[in-house]
């Protein structure tokens, strides 16, 4: 972004889109949609009218100014514009998850006293339909997809174009509506309500302005030399807030083009066939990705097998370095770039990554294997600690110093420091202005300018940020061993087998876990033992299974014994559950972060089992289906001793 | 949803009458009439042995029978063969998927747009200008398919490999790239689950709302026939034992007699 417009004051997001139109006009490409199989591109000129025109048709219903806006769906250009109509009316939007259920909807709807609903499809109208009963403020609903929505008759539902086709003919009445509202805006006026999904008590919105995201879209994009020619797909949930940074701040600030792919089903190739520049993911995604990689080399014939495993040793072989004579060095030196042509190019390629310039992990803790396995194939891979509070940044690695434990030392613009209980705060000038209608909680978190971000961690002698856990969880086990229960997830998680554990050790002698397989990498590794199974139930309860994993327990367990501080929080029982935790059931939240507390609740009986001398335990469940008919299963757990 | 409420359905697309079927000694259908009016979801029930797919190929030119007429679109068809059928605008699915299994799910709806590609082999087995133009054009309405019943991922994959319930939803697919203007469906929820289930009905409902494409279907779910039928036909024997909207049938002394046996 050219410094003068900044310098001018008052730079919002409709303003730089202007200034976009003006500048790129046809010529560039804002967004891109696949439709039909065809990849649809929309210049900045039709990005900018599409918006206008969306504004113009919401101010002829009576969108007023401070009127927040909820957008919910898939990533679509359309509700990137519809995001952009509010703001230009000087309205707030606030994305939801696309796969909450009506009861979270409900929550968040009212608690914004959204007036106008923006929705992708008859899906998400429906649920909305459903809840407006409830939500006295919420006046009208506007969807994108007409499919299914012909017989609808509801007067307060609209699609996108008749609303576009009375913005067209209000801006005949009242020209100049449109561009004398953005001239109102002021850079302090609220871009995005951004509503956590917390681990503990109801989601609280997250309150940004336009100066928070465009001063750290723009800052980054310095730091990084992202611009006009860079690329990157739009698939992260449109309520998290890298979604609205990634897709919405860095094309208005920096240019670069958003790609939206078909569907969450096809993501994958998407990326293939777009070949994004800078990818922004948390680490299940390169879970998956390492994962689909694993398993398709499993089938694939002997020689590509023995390809593929000789030159990924020789590449983490040269990423650990430490050769003993530099003949050595060159010689795996020369074999790297056969590699590149027979090996690590196919692969990247497979993958969508070979165009890759930067690459982020962000969210969680990634495991070493996972992040050496991309580093290694020459993807710059670094990891990034953020959050919403911070319009995403805090810390992230360096592109020369990169270490598999830490996020990396502050941002420039950041100031970091540990509180003297370990908690990490920081400062900057993404910190958010509070929590919308939740002045506690704004009091809690913001102090003095600092965000007090509740995560425990430390400053390592490099200037490196290491997070240990959430301050809250970290507690002590009867015989004073510190347990930091995250710590140990992670670990457990960091192997392909395991894809979600809960610990358990506050004020207990001892630790345990429960876990979840992951269906597919555990489902390919029976197949090919021949071990027939019916259901996730089923196959969770196989002696073999409990082998398997206790393997990786042993593991995670060995690791933790090398700790000085963690040797004696072990993990000493563990069990496999009959069911995976689902954000339906409010176990995880919707960006996969552990309740422990409602666990604890719910599981209490599990819980309570492994610290007893039985060796299994009888659990009753009650599944949902989709239409809301219920049904009981009995299960019978093991539990498996480690000693 | 009754025909008579929504102004539905008024006017026949489709009359059989008095069709006889035997099989040597047996009798597979018995002087049923009836007829598919334009817009409606028409469900045909029956216990086992019913004559019910035995209706759907007589339908559908496989089977001709010995007596009675068939009328499409007011023009006698009795004879015609189920290529005919097809060009007339008659397409079905089948009871036991009937698509080519080791074809991409792309390649087999192309394949349904087989009756709309008049350009000779030679051009197609080339790829050269008309041809290609019109593999073009076929490909855009493929494509509008896709995105019709949220199959955009699975384009490229062999349909063999795929679960059941999408291999059903593929073959609901190549029947629509026929643009049928009567599609006849041989139990479309056999064998899936509650949830595949539940997709199907939506697209089912769609199809008839949206395509405006007129449907008659085979099923033995009875709630799913209930819920999505504006009027039902029932047969026993070979012969047509009740015929009305789902609430009629399903109170009809007849009906419960056919299915739960006599007292």
């Amino acid at each position: 972004m050219e410094s003068n417009i900044l310098q001018n004051g008052n730079v919002t997001f409709p303003v730089l889109m202007l200034e976009n139109a003006r500048r790129y006009g046809e010529k560039k490409i804002a967004y891109r949609e696949k439709d039909l199989g065809i990849w649809q591109s929309y210049s900045w000129q039709v990005s900018l009218e599409q918006s206008r025109d969306l504004a113009n048709g919401l101010a002829s219903l009576g969108f007023k100014r401070g009127d927040k806006m909820v957008v919910v769906g898939d990533n679509r250009p359309q509700l990137y514009w519809g995001m952009m109509a509010a703001q230009c009316l000087g309205g707030v939007p606030v994305p939801l998850y696309q796969d909450s259920i009506e009861r979270e909807m409900e929550y968040v709807v009212k608690h914004a006293d959204a007036r106008f609903a923006l929705v992708e499809d008859q899906e998400q109208a429906d649920k909305l339909l459903n809840i407006k009963e409830n939500c006295k403020d919420l006046e009208y609903i506007i969807y994108g997809d007409p499919r299914g929505l012909r017989n609808y008759d509801q007067p307060y539902l609209f699609s996108y174009e008749k609303v576009q086709e009375m913005g067209r003919k209000f801006a005949q009445e009242n020209p100049n509506y449109f561009q004398e509202e953005i001239d109102k805006g002021s850079e302090e006026d609220l871009a995005i309500i951004c509503y956590t999904s917390g681990t503990t008590g109801q989601p609280k919105g997250v309150m940004l302005t336009h100066r928070n995201f465009i001063e750290t879209s723009t800052k980054f994009s310095d730091y990084e030399g992202l611009n006009a020619n860079d690329s990157v797909i739009a698939y992260l949930p449109m309520a998290w807030v890298g979604d609205f940074f990634l897709s919405y701040g860095l094309a208005l600030t920096s240019g670069i083009t958003v790609s939206c792919p078909e569907g969450s089903a096809t993501v994958l190739s998407n990326i293939r066939e777009i070949g994004p520049t800078y990818f922004f993911a948390p680490p299940r995604i390169w879970e998956n990705l390492l994962t689909s990689v694993m398993i398709r080399m499993e089938d694939a014939s002997w020689i590509k097998r023995k390809l593929f495993h000789y030159f990924m040793g020789l590449a983490s072989r040269m990423q650990r370095g430490g050769y003993s004579s530099s003949l050595l060095k060159a010689l795996d030196a020369a074999m790297y770039q056969l590699g590149r042509i027979v090996v690590y190019g196919p692969l990247k390629d497979s993958m969508g990554l070979s165009k890759i310039r930067i690459a982020i992990t962000a969210g969680e803790a990634i495991g070493p294997e996972i992040f050496a396995f991309f580093r290694s194939l020459g993807i710059n891979l670094k990891q990034l600690y953020g959050s919403t509070e911070a319009s995403v940044f805090v810390s992230q690695q360096t592109n020369d110093d990169i270490r598999d434990d830490t996020c990396g030392p502050p941002m420039p613009w950041v100031d970091l420091k540990i509180s003297e209980d370990g908690e990490v705060l920081f400062k900057s000038p993404g910190v958010f202005k509070g929590y919308y209608k939740n002045e506690q909680a704004t009091k809690d978190t913001l102090i003095d300018g600092w965000v007090h971000t509740g995560d425990a961690g430390f400053i390592d002698p490099d200037g490196h940020l290491k997070i240990i856990d959430r301050i809250q969880d970290v507690s002590t086990l009867t015989t004073g061993t510190m347990f930091a229960p995250k710590y140990i997830e992670n670990k457990l998680k960091f192997s392909p087998f395991i894809k979600e554990a809960v610990t358990v050790g506050m004020d207990r002698p001892y630790v345990t876990a429960m876990i979840n397989i992951d269906l597919d990498a555990v489902g390919n590794w029976s197949e090919r033992r021949n071990l027939n199974h019916t259901s996730y139930t089923d196959l969770a309860q196989k002696p073999e299974i409990y082998d398997l994993i206790g393997e990786e327990v042993r593991r995670v367990n060995q690791n933790l014994a090398e700790d000085e501080q963690l040797k004696g929080a072990q993990i000493n029982k563990f069990l496999i559950l009959h069911k995976e935790l689902d954000p339906d059931d409010e176990e995880i939240t919707r960006t996969r972060k552990v309740r422990r507390g409602f666990i604890g609740e719910k599981y209490a009986d599990l819980i309570n089992a492994m610290y007893s001398d039985k060796s299994h335990v009888e659990v009753k469940a009650q599944v949902t289906f989709e239409d809301g008919r219920k049904s009981t299963i009995n299960a019978d757990l093991q539990i498996r001793s480690m000693e | 949803m009754n025909a008579e409420n929504n102004g539905r359905g008024a006017e026949p697309l489709l009359q059989v009458e008095n069709i006889s079927l035997s099989f040597g000694g047996l009798k597979a259908l018995d002087s049923v009439s009836l007829e598919v009016r334009k817009g409606e979801v028409l469900g045909i029930i029956g216990p086992n042995g019913a004559g019910k797919t035995s209706m759907l190929n007589v339908i559908n030119g496989v089977y001709h029978p010995q007596e009675g007429r068939i009328l499409f679109e007011g023009k006698d068809r009795t004879t015609m063969r189920p290529h005919e059928v097809a060009a007339s605008g008659v397409a079905r699915t089948f009871q036991n998927v009937g698509l080519f299994k080791a074809m991409t799910t792309l390649d087999n709806l192309l394949a349904g747009r087989n009756l709309f590609m008049k350009k000779n082999i030679l051009l197609q087995a080339i790829y050269f200008g008309p041809a290609q133009r019109e593999e073009i054009r076929q490909r855009e309405k493929v494509e509008e398919i896709i995105d019709f019943l949220e199959i955009q991922n699975l384009r490229r994959l062999p349909v063999g490999a795929l679960p059941y319930g999408l291999q059903k939803r593929v073959e609901l697919g190549r029947a629509l790239a026929q643009e049928p203007k009567l599609l006849l469906l041989d139990e479309p929820m056999a064998g899936m689950n509650m949830e595949e289930k539940q997709d199907m009905c939506r697209f089912i409902i769609d199809t008839n709302e949206q395509l405006g494409t007129t449907i008659a279907l085979i099923e033995h779910d009875m709630a799913v026939v209930m819920d999505i039928c504006d009027r039902i036909i029932v047969l026993d024997h070979g012969a047509k034992i009740a015929e009305g909207s789902p609430d009629e049938v399903r109170n009809n002394p007849e009906v419960i007699r056919a299915y739960l046996g006599d007292e």
